[in-house]
């Protein structure tokens, strides 16, 4: 009987010291093994990051080059770059670019809980639920396929020709219904793509505890379907930010618009990359924040490890 | 279990950390080629994170492990290349369930080995007769019984003709019945020579097959021998009431 007194390492753990040899007892002293393991790991960290910013820097000088080369540069800069015209524009796109965020939140807001019921009704089961999955899937089909544009023109030039009684012809609502219908069939498909992925075996967990078909796709499938989902919502989101700018096709002054009156006036484009750069500005916190939410519940979950 | 050859698998003095909480405090253990290991030990005595380890699917904060006399706990190693030389099987089997039988086992060998696609089916279906699914090949792994899906995970474990093979509790998950078919197909491996390393609750079956029992408690290998001495005459107190609550349990 070897009781490991015999040889390598120092796992010759007796009684004695195992009594109090729990975490917190015995001191313990990183091996020269560790520290070793530990500066070399560290060089490579610095390595790497000198290697990250020279690549950086080389693809930065490059790009430069390559652009300021051109030889239609000077002209370009003149039309797109012209700091004057950027000035004058700035102020004028930030106050249209009101108009997109709040259009961006309302919409958003609404194409989230619409496209969950939808998406929600496609995934019903039982015969009486028929007539609701088949005007749920038409519903997506038919505003999927029809081109946002169309749509636009459509509700916000047509409905106002009706000349309803009661019914709004305000061209940022009739724009705002517009895009919440076309988006709500998108995030619709979105949401279900997410609840069919979650494993069978969860529901199948759900539904012996008791819990009702709705139940369990409230506290067990969903959770889980959303968490899967949030990078493509985003992307919808983001998109949907984007695409508030066409309400303008009814009159409405939004960042785009703002910068397509002084482009009419003034024949230079920089108003536009103002525009663009400020919607791209906005969109960038909203990702990082995503992902922060998205990294903070892996880290929570994850069992760990290297893979 | 010295036979005078270099060990397959080394460990020393592993320590192995979880926030403020110590798993690992001071491992030490030698695989000798075609012996059989088994670790036993309370819950959370750190038998699986050992093998995660072993597996580098956790970095250790001290201590060493070599595979065949090449340390593997070294950066500068290439994990990729040491995981091709080792199998491992899980305890929730962890098969692809978008895959069928088939491809479970065929994706590293002509993935990661390059093994032509009509020589790794072959191989493949040899494995299944031997492991008693003949005629599964083409099945999903949700389709099967669970000693079904661990024998099909020993089987993807097996393909690529690993040094070492790794069981984590592989019975763990399975109803009696079922444990006995899943432990056979580890009783022909030990007679084909197969160098394992088991963590289990099986006493009577570390018994049979193991050449070497280690016993892990608080962070540290407490006791290690042969299955006799282990379980025959141990010497450590601890080691005695761990296995009076087995027998108390009515597992050995």
């Amino acid at each position: 009987m070897s009781v490991v007194k015999d040889g390598f390492g120092r796992d010759d753990a007796g009684d004695e010291r195992n009594e109090h040899g729990f975490p917190g007892g015995s001191p313990y002293v990183p091996s020269a093994r560790r520290l070793e393991r530990e500066r070399y790991r560290r060089v490579r960290a610095r390595r790497a990051t000198a290697v990250a910013a020279l690549s950086t820097l080389v693809t930065g000088v490059v790009v430069y080059l390559l652009v300021v080369s051109a030889p239609g540069w000077p002209r370009t800069r003149e039309t797109f770059f012209n700091g004057q015209y950027a000035r004058e524009a700035f102020p004028k796109v930030v106050e249209g670019l009101w108009l997109n965020l709040r259009l961006l939140l309302v919409c958003g807001a609404a194409v989230l809980v619409l496209g969950m019921l939808i998406a929600v009704a496609r995934t019903l089961r039982g015969p009486v639920f028929f007539p609701l999955r088949v005007l749920a899937a038409a519903y997506t089909d038919f505003f999927r396929g029809l081109p946002l544009i169309i749509n636009l023109m459509i509700v916000v030039l047509g409905v106002p020709a009706l000349r309803l009684q009661g019914v709004t012809v305000d061209p940022v609502l009739l724009g705002g219904t517009a895009l919440t219908l076309t988006y709500s069939a998108y995030v619709a498909e979105v949401f279900r793509a997410g609840i069919e992925s979650v494993h069978p075996s969860q529901r199948a967990a759900a539904r012996s505890l008791g819990l009702s078909n709705r139940q369990a796709l409230r506290f067990v499938v969903l959770p889980q379907a959303v968490r899967r989902q949030v990078p493509p919502l985003l992307n919808d989101l983001v998109s949907l930010q984007k695409d508030t700018g066409l309400v303008s096709i009814g009159g409405a002054v939004d960042a785009v618009r703002a910068a397509d009156i002084i482009v009419g006036r003034s024949l230079n484009y920089t108003p536009y990359i103002v525009a663009g750069l400020v919607f791209v500005a906005l969109t960038i916190p909203m990702t990082r924040f995503t992902d922060w939410v998205t990294a903070r519940m892996d880290r929570r979950r994850a069992q760990g490890g290297t893979t | 279990m010295n036979d005078g050859d270099l060990p397959v698998l080394r460990m020393e003095s592993v320590r192995k950390t979880f926030g403020g909480s110590v798993v690992l405090r001071d491992v030490g253990i030698e695989v000798p080629p075609h012996t059989v290991t088994a670790l036993i030990g309370a819950s959370g005595s750190g038998k699986s994170t050992l093998l995660r380890c072993a597996n580098l699917l956790e970095d250790i904060d001290d201590g060493a492990i070599w595979l065949d006399g090449e340390e593997i706990t070294d950066p500068r190693v290439d994990q990729d290349a040491v995981r091709r030389r080792i199998g491992v099987v899980f305890q929730a089997y962890n098969l692809f369930p978008h895959m069928t039988v088939l491809e479970n086992i065929t994706l590293a060998p002509r993935r990661v080995h390059g093994v032509p696609r009509a020589e790794a089916e072959q191989r493949a279906v040899e494995l299944l007769e031997r492991l008693g699914l003949g005629g599964r090949a083409g099945e999903y792994p949700d389709r099967l019984s669970g000693g079904q899906q661990q024998r099909v995970a020993i089987a993807r474990a097996l393909a690529v003709r690993p040094r070492l093979l790794l069981l984590d509790e592989i019975t763990a998950a399975l109803d009696p019945e079922l444990v006995g078919e899943v432990l056979n197909v580890v009783r022909d491996l030990k007679g084909d020579g197969m160098t394992m390393m088991l963590a289990t609750h099986e006493m009577g079956f570390a018994r049979e097959v193991a050449d070497q029992v280690c016993f892990l408690d608080s962070g540290v290998v407490l006791e290690r021998g042969t299955a006799e001495q282990v379980f025959g005459d141990p010497q450590h107190d601890r080691t005695r009431r761990f296995l009076r609550r087995i027998v108390e349990a009515g597992r050995l």
